[in-house]
């Protein structure tokens, strides 16, 4: 019961950072059809920008803002003198162009904070452990857990109820027609991207207290987003939701009924959606 | 038949001319780059005939060139030494396995195929990283005995650069020709049509899945053939011949040569090598500068360098 509860707190809180990722890569491409594997990147530029502003101004809060606006202007400047000039191209180019940005990223944070692990400590208010059903458990994994999905709602109901989320579903759903009632799709575009790199951050700055900070880590949690867009549908809000707590729970309680061969489970999940439903478990929509 | 007749065959007679004699001029260091390089490039050529010719992007090619290594690795591990052995086998366990993904992954299209072959290859990845029993998990599958090869009465061993040099040549070759003989085969013609318009193909009765599945099979085969050579070469087979990021490799490769000129994902492969050598004298962030290379040759060379440069000078289509 105890290890129950365990791995199902485990596996909810890793999957809320998985969707905040996760959120970000398919809006991206819900709205540009453009598959970003660079976005592992920005989560671990996030973390990385995070943890230097929180030395900076010595303040967790302070950091968890400033870092992630950092790479926001970055995704800016990667839309308007990058992607905008393969919009039109195969999806081959797209691919590894954003492979490209992914080695100058990964390699560049080695060059400036060095290949070893940085530890960054939670905020005094959520720092310690919770007792719950007679175990101890970290707050700072409640508050991701709490997080994740406040973020998802603030999204939805950004995307849903504003006109300005109502003009960005308005380009991904038709964006020649939308450039013919007047919207300006580039800026649509930019901003857009620049949200998916922010929502990156973001979510590198909160896994900063719950794992430790290195260049490799945005390699390794790429995949996994892309198997959580995948398998929820891509472009689709929702499914980034069920696919992110999916992953995440198969990924805790994975390795108590397959031992060391949890590893594989996500790639079988990826696969057998793929077949199964090749559009994902919802469909698109943004 | 003769060289004058046929203005494009003097590139490459020229290329294999260099190639034969390349071990009598450069230091061992660069015999054993150029070694890579043309194992590589044999990987990047199979791996062309899908991205290139039929129109399909895979990401987990990696799990071929693995599993070819891995076939050669224990069978030299179980005492087989013959060379042709482990060159059949590890063609065959790469086919094998090429034909059970192909089959579920050439239903798919564009992103979602690369997607799926991205999922299979980690899937194997997985297996290899942790079956510790048969695969060594991530420390890999060390080779302790090259194979010999016997052969006019002589008897052939592998162990000096130059040796391993002619039998990786020898092997590319082989295997680049075949694959020359595909793409130019009325097989390679349709594989063609399907890349243009598929829906045509089919129109005309062309069986799309079993055409991509086979060219799929044929791709893998020859990545596993690339496979066992590197696993002699390297005298060892790594989980991380089938991660993703390996995977990446050819594909950069054939982009930096082009993909419309057969041997270009050979070039590209050069490139890719002959630049990594260039920069790790500088620094180590060898990686930074790939990035810095790949972005202007995927924005201004649409065609890869190779293709560019010889669409340039020869305007050929």
């Amino acid at each position: 019961m105890d290890t129950l509860l365990l791995n199902a707190l485990n596996g909810l809180s890793w999957g809320m950072l998985l969707f905040l990722i996760a959120v970000g890569l398919t809006t991206v491409f819900g709205v540009m059809g453009i598959l970003n594997f660079a976005h592992g990147s920005l989560f671990m530029l996030g973390a990385y920008l995070c943890m230097q502003s929180m030395q900076l101004f010595d303040s967790f809060w302070f950091g968890l803002l400033v870092g992630p606006l950092g790479v926001a202007a970055l995704g800016v400047l990667v839309e308007r003198f990058l992607l905008r000039k393969i919009y039109s191209r195969d999806v081959t180019f797209q691919l590894l162009l954003t492979f490209a940005l992914l080695l100058i990223l990964d390699d560049g944070v080695r060059m400036i904070w060095g290949s070893g692990y940085h530890v960054v400590e939670p905020p005094v208010l959520l720092s310690g452990v919770m007792t719950i059903a007679g175990q101890d458990y970290p707050i700072y994994r409640f508050f991701l857990i709490v997080v994740g999905p406040l973020i998802g709602g603030l999204l939805w109901a950004f995307f849903h109820f504003t006109r300005w989320g109502k003009v960005v579903r308005a380009a991904a759903f038709d964006n020649i027609m939308a450039e013919g009632v007047g919207i300006n799709v580039p800026r649509i575009y930019a901003s857009v991207f620049a949200l998916g790199a922010w929502l990156a951050a973001l979510g590198g700055g909160l896994a900063a207290p719950q794992q430790s900070l290195n260049p490799a880590m945005g390699e390794k949690i790429i995949i996994e987003s892309f198997i959580v867009v995948v398998v929820g549908g891509m472009g689709s809000f929702p499914g980034a939701f069920v696919g992110a707590l999916l992953l995440g729970l198969l990924d805790s309680f994975g390795t108590v009924f397959a031992g060391r061969m949890q590893m594989a489970i996500p790639y079988l999940l990826l696969a057998v959606i793929l077949l199964v439903k090749p559009t994902g478990l919802f469909r698109k929509g943004v | 038949m003769s060289l004058s007749m046929r203005p494009h065959l003097i590139g490459p007679f020229l290329l294999l001319l260099v190639l034969l004699f390349a071990p009598l001029l450069l230091p061992v260091y660069w015999i054993m780059i150029l070694t890579e390089i043309l194992i590589m490039g044999l990987l990047a050529v199979s791996f062309n005939l899908l991205l290139g010719y039929t129109g399909l992007l895979s990401f987990g090619h990696g799990a071929f060139f693995g599993l070819g290594a891995y076939t050669c690795a224990l069978l030299l591990q179980a005492g087989h030494q013959n060379l042709f052995v482990l060159l059949g086998a590890g063609m065959l366990v790469a086919l094998l396995a090429a034909l059970l993904i192909g089959f579920f992954s050439v239903r798919l299209d564009e992103i979602f195929f690369a997607m799926i072959t991205l999922g299979m290859g980690m899937l194997f990845f997985s297996i290899a990283h942790n079956w510790l029993a048969v695969t060594g998990g991530s420390d890999g599958l060390p080779v302790f005995a090259l194979p010999v090869l016997n052969l006019a009465g002589r008897e052939f061993t592998f162990y000096a650069p130059n040796s391993m040099y002619y039998l990786v040549f020898t092997t590319v070759l082989a295997g680049i020709v075949l694959l020359w003989l595909v793409v130019h085969s009325p097989f390679g013609l349709i594989l063609r049509a399907l890349r243009e318009n598929k829906q045509r193909v089919a129109f005309i009765g062309g069986n799309i899945q079993l055409l991509r599945i086979v060219a799929f099979a044929v791709s893998g085969s020859f990545a596993g053939l690339a496979g066992v050579l590197f696993c002699l070469f390297n005298s060892m087979a790594t989980p991380e011949f089938m991660h993703w990021s390996f995977s990446a490799k050819p594909v950069i490769m054939s982009i930096i040569g082009g993909t419309g000129v057969f041997l270009g994902p050979l070039f590209g492969a050069a490139i890719f090598f002959g630049l990594e050598q260039l920069i790790i004298h500088f620094t180590e962030n060898w990686m930074f500068f790939l990035g810095m290379v790949l972005i202007p040759i995927v924005l201004f060379f649409p065609q890869g360098v190779f293709g560019t440069l010889r669409n340039r000078f020869f305007k050929q289509g």
